[in-house]
Formats: structure tokens, C-alpha cells, sequence
């Protein structure tokens, strides 16, 4: 671009603000229609596609659950078959590990990191909206194949030889298998484009100690996602060979071997409970600074824990294998590292309960989810220490002690924070306040019910009942527990009804939230409710760790961008320094077709190997597409 | 302390010791290993709960405690936040000599359980969808006999079993006894316990081998060593004939109408190794690996339509006539 041509652009300080504020919308929005509405690369469009889909996904995940608990209610209970029961335990672990969990966690930071670093939109948005397509077909296909009989049914770990064609020769395995890829494709694109956000495109001034601790959160997550997801894909994508073309990764009798694949899978799939944990701690600590009217104590150290959860994280899969004859000294030494990371958890704990202590806490709901998190989330932990221990897992492992420790360190220490951070949010992202009313139902309900629900299982595994079995004969002494836990089940769902009727009727009728309903000292609160396309007429400057608290209304801004171009501002990794305009892509229909070709290429591949061929060239052909120079501003810059 | 909240408490206090109790509870010990894995248990247990009430307390006070009086968020008290940083990172400093000093206690309690004993009296155990076959092996061939989906142990002696799966993995588990251990596809495991009492203890596959894991049980006999001699004695004979005109036409319909080609029993021609050896089904106190009963009632129901029972399951329902299946129950009832 010519020195005249630059001279010539129109820029956002020759403009008022009114001016400003139309233009740039005109310039950032999504397009009108169908066809619009499918090129979007919005990231709160994405972000939000993403956070509804994954709701979903949790209310069908739920609605399996509740089924697993009628099943379990009684002995002997005939309510569903051996065959359907398999597939649905094996369809909840999936759908709420691969659809809910982490899309969940990484759709919030789609929506929510550009806006908390100050920024107009994530990086790579077409990418970002290629993710979100392979996310929407791979779930929808699990979900159809599920509908049509052939749901997985070897559980969400699906262990060789049980997974191997010779002892399920259905397609289910493979369809299992297949949804993995497509969620890794979504997650690992996703995990990319949050870590070149944060690094790229902080607002001036966001120095790496002013990041906000949920983008620190999401940050850490992300590497965590690009470290442990190929795994995974290795794992999956060996299972697929050997069913389809006789590949011998698993097989022992061709020297194979089947402790192969639990290595692999746990070596992501222990990782992987970070992935969902960590970013719930974020939420954490967002919802608490707000609502105990304080920054969180210890910043640095909530950061620097977060980063070594990250590390220790990847050292710890063996526990998940220490009843499959592994030498003892090794194992043993699993068990140290394994409760290691209650160091870095218990110091974010304490910062957290220093905060409330020092804080003058606002009980509203988002906070009551704080509160129920941290009490549930600890005896989750604790009992996590417990399962570290070598003699202790040989009991318990596989039982329902280590059902009811996970949900507690899940749905207390992920889904607690999550519930709370849709209400915080809630106003931002749809300009209105959920009602208090029944956001406090909602919580007691929860609160009791999840703690009926999985308390008593603890026991159960103790007086030995095993994870994954479809009925239990009556005079195991187990009905009155599983009665008892069928019932909190029941008040659990209760809970999540009461969000969806609060959802969608606040969503209508709820008050009207106003820029910052709460206060809130971190940038997304700085713009309106629902921010506009371009999230904020002028780029603030950042000079504190919470810019609102500190400069209030008025925060300082940046000039100088262009006005007649979708463009953001990149900055230095460390200090946030201005460097570079940057043109960020205009909305494009060729993510959802090379969504489109994949999806067709990765569910052929699982009937013939040929689909990976005759599957490239349309993927190709959309790459070209997506890729194709247009000769516009955007390529120039 | 009034008598209505009395009587809850004793009633709660013997629900909860009745429910620990049982043939298949961790809590409830029954052999050295299970005996030390509940003492480790139980220390991680006082700590944990000292550490939860401890967390939930200060959480309380922190939330109850007069707050001083701040005009914004950013009106920190400077003595507070270098308190608060030494404290927080003291209570770290706290929880990895916690988390160590647990680690240690494991560390001990995994050697006790893992010990092993030279003079162990072996078994192998093989697992198959669903259910366990059992080999006892002595030095000399006529020492040695294959049962099924029950164990019978002398009490005081170590038993070592070894693990190996026909198909997918399993996973041995007797939580009176021991942990568990799983049965991998091309790999052989071993465990060892001793049972200190006799009884019999119920154990149960942990690890989901398909569609009928949850009907792949077993049971666990100690028996007093002279009375598990004679008993050993008693299995490493063959089948006797059968002693009634209704036993041999059993007999015959047995292998007529093909059942011999799946199942064994020692000293007559039934030489089948795919489903369990029935030598001495008899004498066993369960079949379909724990799911039922055995007495003639239910074992008849079994050979009449054994996916009713157990859907999924290797064995075919064999069309039988009524006089057949009573000759055949007749025959398998007497092979003691």
C-alpha cells in the first residue's frame, strides 16, 4: 500500500463518536439473511452458536443420566436393556467430555477473551467458525448414529480388545472414535486462536500482569489442549486402522499391545479434566473479585498455579492405570505426583477464601455458585487424594467411589462455576439480567441435589459396586443408596429446568442490564451489553489490572485505527506495546464448506479406506476457496 | 438430648454399620490385604476431613466476620495483602507436607498389600465374556482340575492367582479379600491375599468387558484348611456315574443334544473348553457366574433359555423337550 493511499484512509479520530459508532458497525457486521447469518465470523456470534450448542448437548447428556438413574433406582430393574444401557453410559461420558465440557469452556473464552483483552475480534475468525461447523457435525453425528442404534457402546474410553472389530464388529466403536477426531479438529483450532489473541492482540498498556485471571485461565488451557489433544487423535486414529484396514496397534497376538492405548488415551484423558477444570477456575476468579468487591488475593500466584496445574498435569496419567500390573515402585511414585497437584489447587483455594475474607461480599447468585463450588469442589479434590493412593484405588478404582469423585470435581469444580458465570454474563451477552429469584432456587436445588445424588455413591463403591454394570442383583445391600441417589438425581435435574425456563424467559423479559450491572472492574464490562459488532468504538489503553475500578468511566483510548476496514491493533507479547494494524477477514461461507467437505471425508473414511481419497479433493477445492486472494484490502495489508 | 433424636441417631448408626457390612465391602475386611488397605484408607480419610471441615470453617468466618468499612474495591489495606500472600503461601508450603507425608503412608501400605510369599498356593484364572475359569495346578497332573466362577481357598495360607483373559480385559475383584487386579488381553498379572476368617465373600468383575458385565460375579469359599484338603481331594476325582436309570439317559441327552461341545466333564466323553467345565456343577453354590441360585429350579430355567436370563451370553437355547431337560437336570444335579 502506497504512502498516498494510506494518507487517504479514512481514520477513527477524524470521526465524532456517533459517526464512529455507525461506521464501524456498518463495517463489522455480520450479514443480514440466511446465507449472512452462515459467512459470519462474528466471535460473539461464533461464541455464542457454540455456548447454545453445547447447552444442548448438556441437556441431552442429562437426559441420559436420568435414565441411568431410573435404571439404577432398583434391583434388577428392567427399564432398559443391557444393550441400550451400555450405549447410553457410553453416550453421557462422551457427549459431556467431547460436546459439553470443553466446547463449553472453550466457547465462553471465544466469546469472551477478545472482549476482555480489548480487542475486535479473535484471532484467525474463520477459522474460528470452521471449528464451530466441526463441532455442530460432530456432535450431530454422534447424536443421528446414536438415533439409529449404532451409538458407541464401549464406554467413553472404549478400552481395546472390547473396542478391537473382533469383539465388536458394529460400527459403533468406529463412530466413537470419529467423533473424537472431529471434536479435537474444533478444540485444537480453537486453542490456537485464543493463544495468538492473548499473546497478539492485548490492548495497549495489558502488560502480562494486567491480563485478567479467566484469560490467564483460558491461556493455560489452551497449551494444555495443543499438548494432550494430539494424543488422542494418535490413539483414535490407530483404533479406526485397526478395524478398517487391519492395522495391529492394540492386537497382543501380533505384537500389539492393549495397554497401548489406555497409555494414550490417559495421557490425554487425564490432561484433559484440566482442560475442563481450569477454565472453571477462571470463572472463579472473575465472578469472585466482582462480588467480593475486591481484586483476587494473590494474583500472581493464582497465575503461577494455574501455569504449574498445567505441567503437573501431564505427569500424572499412570493413576488411572494402577490395577493393570504396572511395576510398584513406578506406580508409587505416580501416587506422589498425582496428589502433587493438590499444591497448586489448594493454593488457589486459599487465595480465593482470603479474598472472601478480606472482601464484602454481594450474595447474588453468580457468587452462590462461587461458594457451592468451593465446598464441593474441595471434598472432590480430597477424594481425589484418596484415589492417588495405590492400596486405596485397588479397592476403589472402577467402583462408584470414583463416579462420585469425578462428578464432585466436574460438576463441582466445572459446571458449579460454569452456572455461575452464565449468570454473570448472561447480561453481557444478551443485554438482560437473568431473574435473582429463580437464580437462587436454582442454586439450592442444585446444591441439594447434586450432593443426594453423589454423596451416597462414595459409599456404594466402598460396599463394592462396580462403575458401568446395567442392574444389581437385590440382595447386594445397594437399592436403598441408589434409591436415595436416583432421587437427588432427579432435584439435580430439577435445577437445570429452572435455568432453562430462567434462561429463556429473562432472556424476553428480563430487566435490562445497562453496560456493567455488577460493577466490574474487567474491559468486557466497558462496552454495551450486548456489545456491538465491533466490541468497542475505540480501543481502550490499559493502565491497571482492573481498568474499570481504577479509571471508572472514562477509560483512555487509542486513535488512529482505520475506519473504512475491519482492522485490530497488534501488540507486544510482554508489555502489550502498539505494533502493527492488522486486517482481521471479512465474513466467508468457505469455513462451513470445508466444513462440510471434511465431514463428509471423516464419516466415509470410517466405511472405506477410499474416502481418503476421493475425500481430498472437495476439502481441497475449499481450502483453494477459503484461501483464494481477492484482491482486497484485506490481503494487501 | 431428646429420645426421638436418640433413636434417629441409633437407628442412622446401625443402618450405616449394616450397610459397611456385607460379602463384597471394602470396609469390611476379611483378609490381611483388605485389613491394610482400610487402615490407609481410613488415615487419608481423617485427613481429608479434618482438611474439609477446616476449609468450610474458615469459608464460614470469612463470610460471617465484621467487614471494615472500604469506599471502593481498590481500597486495599496493604498489611492485609502481605499477611494474606505469607499465609497462603505457608498453607502451601502445609499441603505438600501433607500430600508427602500421604505419599509415604501409601508407599508403606502398597508394600504390605504387594508383599509376596514364596509358598503361596497358585491358581490361575482366566476370564472370559462372562465368566471365570478357575485352574487349581499342582506339580503332579492328577493334583490338578479346572472349576469355575467359584474359589475355594483354605483360610491362613497366601493365595497367589494368576490373571490372564481369553478376550478382552477383566478385572479380578474381591474387596473382602483384596483390591482388584485386571485380566489383560497378551499379558499375565498376578495378585496374592490371604483370607483370615472363613466365609464366603462375593467378588465381581470391575473393568467393562461388554454387554454382560454386570453379570460376571463369583464367589470367593475359605474354608478351614483340612476341611479345604478334602474338599481339593474331592474336585480332583472324576464325575461318577450316574446312579439312576434317569441320570444315564441325562447323561446321554447331554451329549446328544450338544451341550458336550462347549462344556467338560472329567471321566466321561463331555469334553468341550468353551463354556465352564461342569466336572462337579453340583456342588457349586451358583451358576451363570453368580447371577442366580443354583438349585434345580433355576438351573432349569437357565438351560431353557439362557438369553432370557443373560442376554448376550455364548450359550444357545437348545430345544429340549420336557422330559429331556428334567433328565438332563437330574444328571447335572447329581455331579457333586
Amino acid at each position: 500500500m502506497s504512502m498516498a493511499a494510506e494518507k487517504n484512509q479514512l481514520r477513527d479520530d477524524v470521526l465524532n463518536g456517533f459517526q464512529l459508532s455507525q461506521q464501524l458497525e456498518r463495517i463489522w457486521r455480520t450479514p443480514s439473511g440466511l446465507l449472512g447469518a452462515l459467512m459470519s465470523v462474528d466471535h460473539k456470534v461464533v461464541g455464542r452458536r457454540y455456548i447454545v450448542t453445547a447447552f444442548v448437548f448438556l441437556l441431552l447428556g442429562g437426559i441420559l443420566a436420568v435414565l441411568m438413574r431410573i435404571q439404577l433406582a432398583g434391583p434388577e430393574n428392567t427399564f432398559l436393556s443391557a444393550d441400550k444401557y451400555n450405549q447410553i453410559f457410553t453416550m453421557h461420558g462422551s457427549t459431556m467430555m467431547f460436546l459439553f465440557a470443553v466446547p463449553v469452556m472453550e466457547a465462553f473464552a471465544v466469546y469472551l477473551v477478545p472482549l476482555m483483552v480489548g480487542t475486535r475480534n479473535i484471532a484467525f475468525p474463520r477459522l474460528n467458525a470452521f471449528s464451530y461447523w466441526m463441532f455442530l457435525f460432530g456432535g450431530c453425528f454422534l447424536w443421528i448414529s446414536f438415533a439409529l442404534n449404532v451409538g458407541p457402546d464401549v464406554g467413553w474410553f472404549a478400552y481395546v480388545p472390547l473396542s478391537s472389530l473382533q469383539y465388536t464388529p458394529t460400527k459403533r466403536p468406529d463412530v466413537w472414535a470419529q467423533m473424537i477426531t472431529f471434536t479435537e479438529v474444533a478444540a485444537l483450532a480453537v486453542a490456537v486462536e485464543i493463544i495468538v489473541t492473548v499473546f497478539k492482540q492485548r490492548a495497549p498498556g495489558m502488560t502480562l500482569d494486567r491480563i485478567p485471571l479467566f484469560v490467564w485461565a483460558m491461556l493455560v488451557t489452551a497449551f494444555l489442549v495443543m499438548f494432550a489433544m494430539p494424543s488422542i487423535m494418535v490413539a483414535s486414529t490407530s483404533l479406526i486402522l485397526d478395524r478398517l484396514v487391519n492395522t495391529r496397534f492394540y492386537d497382543s497376538s501380533s505384537g500389539g499391545h492393549p495397554l497401548l492405548w489406555q497409555h494414550l488415551f490417559w495421557f490425554f484423558g487425564h490432561p484433559e479434566v484440566y482442560i475442563i477444570l481450569i477454565p472453571g477456575t477462571g470463572m472463579v476468579s472473575a465472578i469472585l473479585a466482582t462480588f467480593a468487591r475486591r481484586p483476587v488475593v494473590g494474583y500472581p500466584v493464582v497465575i503461577l498455579s494455574l501455569i504449574a496445574t498445567g505441567f503437573l498435569s501431564f505427569g500424572l496419567w499412570v493413576h488411572h492405570m494402577f490395577v493393570t500390573g504396572l511395576p510398584q515402585l513406578g506406580a508409587g511414585l505416580f501416587t506422589a505426583s498425582s496428589m502433587l497437584i493438590a499444591v497448586p489447587s489448594g493454593l488457589q483455594i486459599f487465595c480465593w477464601l482470603a479474598t472472601l475474607w478480606d472482601g464484602r461480599p454481594v450474595y447474588r447468585t453468580p457468587l452462590l455458585f462461587v461458594l457451592g463450588f468451593i465446598v464441593i469442589f474441595v471434598l472432590g479434590g480430597l477424594s481425589g487424594v484418596m484415589v492417588a493412593s495405590v492400596p486405596i484405588d485397588t479397592q476403589v478404582h472402577d467402583t462408584y467411589f470414583v463416579v462420585a469423585h469425578f462428578h464432585y470435581v466436574l460438576i463441582g469444580g466445572a459446571v458449579f462455576p460454569l452456572i455461575g458465570a452464565v449468570y454473570y454474563w448472561f447480561p453481557k451477552i444478551t443485554g438482560r439480567m437473568l431473574s435473582e429469584r429463580l437464580g437462587r432456587w436454582n442454586f439450592w436445588l442444585a446444591f441439594i441435589g447434586f450432593n443426594i445424588a453423589f454423596f451416597p455413591m462414595h459409599i456404594l463403591g466402598l460396599i463394592g459396586m462396580p462403575r458401568r454394570v446395567y442392574t444389581y442383583t437385590a440382595d447386594m445391600d445397594w437399592a436403598h443408596l441408589n434409591l436415595l441417589s436416583s432421587g437427588g438425581a432427579l432435584i439435580f435435574a430439577l435445577s437445570f429446568a429452572l435455568l432453562l425456563i430462567n434462561v429463556v424467559y429473562s432472556a424476553r423479559k428480563g430487566t435490562l442490564a445497562g453496560d456493567n450491572p455488577w460493577n466490574a472492574s474487567t474491559l468486557e464490562w466497558a462496552t454495551a451489553s450486548p456489545p456491538p459488532p465491533q466490541n468497542f468504538d475505540r480501543i481502550p489503553v490499559v493502565k491497571h489490572r482492573d481498568p474499570l475500578w481504577a479509571d471508572g468511566e472514562s477509560l483512555p483510548v487509542v486513535a488512529g485505527l482505520s475506519a473504512e476496514r475491519r482492522e485490530v491493533l497488534l501488540t507486544s507479547l510482554a508489555e502489550a506495546e502498539p505494533q502493527v494494524r492488522e486486517a482481521s477477514p471479512e465474513p466467508s461461507i468457505w469455513p462451513l464448506l470445508a466444513a462440510i467437505a471434511m465431514t463428509i471425508f471423516f464419516i466415509g473414511s470410517i466405511f472405506t479406506p477410499w474416502a481418503v481419497l476421493w475425500g481430498t479433493p472437495p476439502m481441497a477445492i475449499a481450502l483453494i476457496g477459503w484461501f483464494w486472494p481477492t484482491g482486497s484490502k484485506e490481503d494487501e495489508a | 438430648m431428646p429420645a426421638w433424636v436418640q433413636k434417629v441417631l441409633v437407628l442412622c448408626t446401625t443402618w450405616l454399620l449394616a450397610a459397611c457390612a456385607g460379602r463384597q465391602s471394602a470396609l469390611d475386611p476379611q483378609g490381611l490385604q483388605s485389613g491394610q488397605i482400610r487402615s490407609t484408607f481410613f488415615i487419608f480419610l481423617a485427613v481429608s476431613a479434618m482438611v474439609w471441615i477446616a476449609v468450610v470453617l474458615v469459608l464460614a468466618v470469612g463470610m460471617l466476620r465484621r467487614k471494615r468499612a472500604t469506599h471502593t474495591p481498590l481500597d486495599l489495606h496493604e498489611g492485609f495483602e502481605q499477611r494474606a500472600g505469607r499465609l497462603v503461601l505457608g498453607l502451601g508450603v502445609a499441603t505438600t507436607v501433607i500430600v508427602l507425608g500421604l505419599s509415604f503412608v501409601s508407599y508403606a501400605g502398597q508394600r504390605n498389600v504387594f508383599a509376596k510369599d514364596e509358598h503361596a498356593l497358585t491358581l490361575k484364572i482366566i476370564g472370559h465374556q462372562w465368566w471365570w475359569e478357575v485352574h487349581y495346578e499342582a506339580d503332579s497332573p492328577h493334583q490338578s482340575f479346572v472349576t469355575a466362577n467359584e474359589i475355594r481357598i483354605p483360610t491362613g495360607q497366601p493365595i497367589k492367582v494368576e490373571l490372564e483373559s481369553a478376550d478382552v480385559i477383566h478385572s479380578f475383584w474381591v474387596p473382602s479379600l483384596t483390591g482388584k487386579m485386571d485380566l489383560i488381553t497378551g499379558q499375565k498379572n498376578e495378585l496374592q491375599f490371604t483370607a483370615k476368617n472363613a466365609g464366603v465373600y462375593r467378588g465381581q468383575c470391575a473393568e467393562f468387558c461388554g454387554l454382560q458385565h454386570a453379570h460376571m460375579a463369583f464367589d470367593v469359599i475359605a474354608l478351614p484348611p483340612d476341611e479345604f484338603g478334602r474338599w481339593r481331594d474331592h474336585q480332583n476325582q472324576s464325575a461318577q456315574s450316574p446312579a439312576d436309570q434317569l441320570g444315564r439317559q441325562g447323561e446321554a441327552l447331554f451329549r446328544a443334544r450338544g451341550c458336550a461341545l462347549c462344556h467338560n466333564i472329567s471321566g466321561t466323553l463331555a469334553g468341550g473348553q468353551l463354556g465352564p467345565d461342569l466336572t462337579h456343577v453340583g456342588s457349586r453354590t451358583t451358576i451363570a457366574a453368580g447371577t442366580l441360585p443354583n438349585n434345580p429350579a433355576t438351573l432349569g430355567a437357565w438351560i431353557s433359555d439362557p438369553q432370557h436370563i443373560k442376554p448376550g451370553n455364548l450359550m444357545p437355547k437348545m430345544p429340549l423337550q420336557s422330559n429331556e431337560l428334567i433328565a438332563i437336570l437330574h444328571y447335572l444335579e447329581q455331579l457333586k
